[in-house]
């Protein structure tokens, strides 16, 4: 329930936040990797919750328009499956009050 | 076949260091060409929410005078917490006029405008996607649109220095190496917001709070809490490394929203409304893990070098000033007409000599130790503390030397010894280390 509720809180703040989203994704993931991994750190490392595990598949389902472009999943990531660059010129996060 | 060269030097990312790195190259003459990728300068930055005067007067001049600032930090306080309490530190100087409470929007709006007033010529809304080199040497950069020649090239992309990476200037980040920081910018009336930090109703001065620990369930997570006063906004943000939210299993922003709903904190922001939410990595790297600073025909500064020192929450200092010794450096390679490798050393002896590399110096120990003692810190000795101050206030009717005694002994007692030795040793280390510095 507690994980539930952060996902809903970083929702609500993800609100306040003006995005420029490019239609395509600047975050890949390694599926392969991912179905290997146990930790699944990029799940709950985000703090735009970026990442989720489908529950059928086992593959890494990646949202990356809330991305913030901080980093960290791609440094937590143990098995080192995440392509991460920033997105493509004039996209992504705008902060205009940070 | 010779390059046809666009500009003197091309600087990557418009952040404090790039901006600043490419006005010491246009204040002497020289042409510079600064890239961002973003449609904004400072839009995809954020800090804890203070820039400093001494280092923005150093690119600047005169010209800070007229920053566009929200309120003079004047106020500082160091909070450890416990579970229901907390013992403060607070030092309060109406005269001080060292930092700025500023918008990272703002702040690089206004920068951007003074560099473009001195020559330099800004490229936003654009990526460089690598490094062109030849012969071995960096001679420009390659973007979405179109390709930059310059004989020297400053790189100052932040933080993810994709570059730098590329160059193979630093080494593959662990997640030891980084401090993940999430903040919520909190909008709050202004008279309000002045009464309840005790501000002069003039809306100039400022405060800010760092918060240490606070939160019991995790014993020996290091995180810190800052609070920063704005006009009519509080910036909130709590910070925390990789490697200790990997192991606890923990998202930032669920400390965000426990630190917020401590009594002593939820009573600060009581009232406001969350305009904003926004996260960025702090490098921990620092002197232990000092990349390769040149190379030939580029520098690396700023965050991309893990330049900052988080215990005394310095960045944009270390950011402005190793910008401008980039630039500084490429001016002397422009004037020999050299852009090898040994010709800019000349940048890494600059960086030794100025405050930069002596601080990473001095402080390279403190955060390990810190997180290694993270347990005593944010557990250990609130709680002690916590005994010690109920004591001396309980007004219980007994003897206060039994309860001294008892408390000296339980100091003792409570923990291995070999702890507290430990503790002694790790403690005096970083203090020795710092105060003989280099």
């Amino acid at each position: 329930m507690k994980k539930e509720d952060n996902k809903k809180s970083i929702q609500d703040k993800l609100n306040t936040i003006k995005y420029n989203c490019d239609s395509k994704t600047h975050l890949k993931v390694e599926q392969k990797k991912c179905l290997k991994c146990r930790e699944k750190t990029c799940t709950f490392i985000c703090p735009a919750n970026v990442y989720s595990t489908d529950e059928e598949s086992g593959y890494t389902i990646v949202q990356y328009e809330n991305c913030l472009e901080c980093g960290a999943c791609k440094i937590a990531c143990p098995k080192d499956a995440i392509d991460w660059d920033y997105p493509d010129a004039g996209y992504g996060v705008i902060y205009k009050n940070s | 076949m010779d390059i046809n060269f666009n500009a003197d030097v091309i600087v990557v990312g418009a952040g404090p260091c790039g901006i600043s790195a490419s006005m010491s190259v246009a204040l002497n003459g020289k042409k510079v060409v600064l890239i961002d990728k973003s449609q904004y300068a400072g839009s995809k930055n954020m800090y804890g929410g203070a820039v400093y005067d001494c280092a923005l007067r150093e690119v600047f001049k005169d010209e800070v005078d007229n920053l566009p600032y929200e309120r003079i930090i004047n106020s500082n306080s160091w909070t450890f917490l416990n579970d229901t309490g907390s013992f403060e530190l607070k030092y309060k100087d109406n005269s001080l006029k060292n930092a700025y409470a500023i918008k990272r929007f703002n702040l690089e709006k206004w920068m951007i405008g003074i560099a473009k007033k001195n020559g330099v010529y800004y490229i936003p809304n654009t990526k460089v996607n690598d490094l062109i080199k030849k012969d071995g040497a960096v001679v420009g950069v390659e973007t979405n649109l179109e390709k930059y020649y310059a004989p020297v090239v400053i790189i100052a992309d932040g933080v993810n220095s994709m570059l730098a990476k590329k160059l193979n200037l630093r080494q593959k980040y662990t997640p030891k190496d980084m401090l993940l920081s999430a903040k919520e910018t909190l909008k709050l009336d202004k008279k309000t917001l002045e009464n309840r930090f005790n501000l002069s109703p003039d809306g100039k001065n400022g405060v800010c709070k760092m918060f240490f620990g606070g939160i019991e369930e995790y014993k020996d997570l290091f995180m810190m809490s800052f609070l920063y006063t704005f006009k009519d906004t509080i910036m909130l943000g709590v910070g925390a490394s990789l490697q200790d939210l990997t192991k606890y299993k923990l998202n930032i922003n669920e400390l965000l929203d426990k630190i917020k709903l401590h009594p002593d904190i939820s009573p600060l922001i009581e009232g406001s409304r969350t305009i904003e939410y926004s996260a960025h990595l702090i490098p921990e790297t620092g002197y232990n893990k000092l990349p390769k600073l040149y190379t030939s025909g580029a520098l690396l500064a700023g965050d991309a070098s893990g330049f900052i020192n988080s215990i005394h929450s310095e960045g944009t200092n270390f950011a402005l000033i190793s910008g401008k010794l980039a630039g500084e450096s490429a001016l002397f390679a422009l004037e020999n007409n050299d852009f090898s490798q040994s010709t800019l050393s000349i940048y890494k002896k600059k960086l030794d000599k100025s405050f930069i590399l002596k601080d990473l110096y001095s402080y390279r120990n403190v955060i390990d130790k810190l997180h290694s003692r993270s347990k005593s810190l944010s557990f250990y000795y609130p709680k002690k503390i916590k005994e010690f101050f109920n004591i001396i206030l309980s007004a219980d009717c007994k003897s206060k030397s039994k309860h001294f005694r008892k408390f000296f002994f339980n100091f003792i007692k409570d923990r291995n010894i070999f702890e507290i030795i430990k503790d002694v040793f790790a403690f005096s280390k970083c203090a020795l280390d710092v105060f003989f510095g280099r």
